[in-house]
């Protein structure tokens, strides 16, 4: 394990540190709250020559996304940083990072998507991004931030997958809250994400490539069937590059965390930093004699379904906390996802679903507590009084 | 040649052999076609500058016939082409007339 500093820093400090530490060739970026922090921070380092990065400063995230695709394909180390309104503006190039395969690394700071207008934490931009072709890591807190962007790295530029990876944090609650936390060396995090190795650079002009020919019906298909075939990768990269940063930090990361679950009856099924809080409410349920437990996704995609099924089949019954809307939809995103992983199985728990916390609403204890008393009360009657609901709320 | 199957394809679909759109007929889009009256030619070459594709052939600095296999009847080079004298070089003819 390498040495390590103690530090009190916010989640956006943190991710702006690691970026230092991995010191990419390029970026290009664009401000937006709750995100600006990140890249302000990273643009000192650029300025000091901290770092080598050619940092360009454009217009809008449409070329924002559009300069990291372009000098990823070029064959440089790229990364970014993003919030709400601002990866939506992206979203056409979000498609093409993937489609190309280039192994873009990206800073989500979770916010809620207008209208109305609101700068504070919700999943909706997340969520919204969640099938564009990207690896997502989500992220409890600052020190998972910092975890993930550096783990992102190496997952991203493995040589069997190349793909672009997402780490999400939530606005304002983890990227502008100090935070004790620990940072490794400069060494060692350089050490582990290694040189960047290219794939068909355009600026090898010994070895010329085209990107982005016209695939019609002929061979669109195949094309997607092999990027299906990738997704199915990238969960053995990710476990392999966590036993890797296990060694150098101490620290444990999986597809996902299971707390107090193996012998739980109930649980609930959080994302970022709402966990933390729940996982306080599950040990105070615990000291009453209550079998209570937590699944927290990490690597929301791909969706490990069948490690998740696996995980969450033996319980009477889950409430699945969603703190983004799929407007429209049956249940919220994330509820979807578990409704799916345990539905090989029989018998199965009883899944709730509860949307919380959109546009920054507090997600406090006492949300948990009355949730896991609901759950408790499912599992002993196997009387439900609603399958979905909107939880603190004002009617 | 067989269509390749999905497991034989190049990852983010990168064409890894130069000049490869040689072989991809675009010609047939067209419904305009440039029509070449050598006599009005001065060899300025624009055609071949302005022409966006491969479609002006040349050969030791002078322009040859046009090769509509790859010519979309775009009429850039129509557009361009000075001629002599006031009278075009080039002009645009409507396919199938
Ligand atoms: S019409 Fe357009 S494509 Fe055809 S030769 Fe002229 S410039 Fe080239
Ligand atoms: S532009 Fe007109 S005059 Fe000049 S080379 Fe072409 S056809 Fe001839």
């Amino acid at each position: 394990m390498s040495a390590s500093r103690v530090v009190a820093v916010t989640g956006n400090e943190s991710v702006a540190e690691a970026l230092r530490q991995v010191n990419p060739d390029v970026s290009a970026a664009y401000p937006i709250t709750p995100a600006t922090d990140i890249m302000q921070r990273f643009t000192h380092y650029v300025s000091n020559g901290k770092v080598k990065t050619e940092m360009i400063l454009v217009e809008s995230e449409h070329s924002a996304m559009s300069a990291c695709i372009g000098a990823s394909a070029a064959g440089g180390r790229v990364m970014t940083a993003t919030s709400s309104q601002g990866l939506a503006l992206m979203w056409e190039e979000l498609f093409i990072a993937s489609g190309y395969r280039l192994p873009i690394v990206m800073s989500l700071v979770n916010r809620a998507l207008s209208a109305p207008i609101n700068i504070h934490c919700d999943h909706s931009d997340g969520m919204g991004a969640r099938d564009c072709g990207w690896i997502q890591l989500w992220s409890e807190n600052a020190q998972e931030a910092y975890d993930n962007t550096i783990q992102a790295f190496r997952i991203a530029e493995n040589m069997d997958i190349r793909l672009p990876a997402m780490v999400c944090m939530d606005g304002f609650i983890i990227s502008h809250s100090i935070e004790r936390m620990e940072y490794l060396d400069d060494d060692a995090v350089r050490n582990y994400v290694g040189d960047f190795k290219q794939l068909y650079p355009l600026l090898d002009i010994a070895h010329p490539v085209s990107y982005g020919p016209l695939i019609l019906s002929d061979y669109y298909m195949e094309y997607k069937r092999a990027h299906a075939e990738v997704m199915s990768k990238v969960k053995h990269v990710v476990l392999d590059a966590a036993s890797e940063f296990e060694r150098i930090s101490g620290r444990k990361y999986g597809l996902f965390e299971d707390y107090r679950l193996d012998d739980a009856e109930i649980g609930l099924v959080v994302l970022n930093s709402a966990a933390g809080t729940s996982k306080d409410v599950v040990d105070a349920f615990r000291d009453r004699g209550i079998k209570a437990g937590l699944l927290k996704p990490r690597l929301f995609r791909p969706f490990p379904y069948e490690e998740v099924g696996e995980a969450l089949k033996h319980l009477k019954a889950v409430c699945v906390l969603d703190r983004a809307d799929a407007s429209g939809a049956s249940y919220g995103p994330l509820f979807m996802e578990i409704a799916s992983s345990v539905s090989p199985y029989s018998p199965r728990p009883v899944l709730l679903n509860k949307i919380y916390g959109l546009g920054g609403r507090d997600y406090l204890p006492g949300h948990a507590e009355s949730v896991l008393s609901e759950l408790a009360e499912v599992a002993a009657t196997g009387k439900v009084r609603t399958f979905k609901e909107y939880i603190g709320v004002r009617e | 040649m067989k269509p390749r199957g999905w497991k034989e394809l190049n990852p983010g679909a990168v064409i890894t052999e130069a000049g490869s759109a040689r072989k991809f007929k675009t010609g047939s889009w067209r419904s305009f076609k440039p029509v070449w009256i050598e006599e009005n030619c001065i060899q300025c070459m624009m055609c071949w500058i302005y022409c966006p594709d491969m479609a002006i052939t040349a050969k030791d600095g002078k322009r040859g016939e046009f090769n509509y296999y790859f010519c979309k009847g775009c009429g850039i080079c129509a557009l361009e082409c000075p001629g002599k004298k006031g009278k075009k070089a080039i002009v645009m003819e409507e396919e199938g007339q």
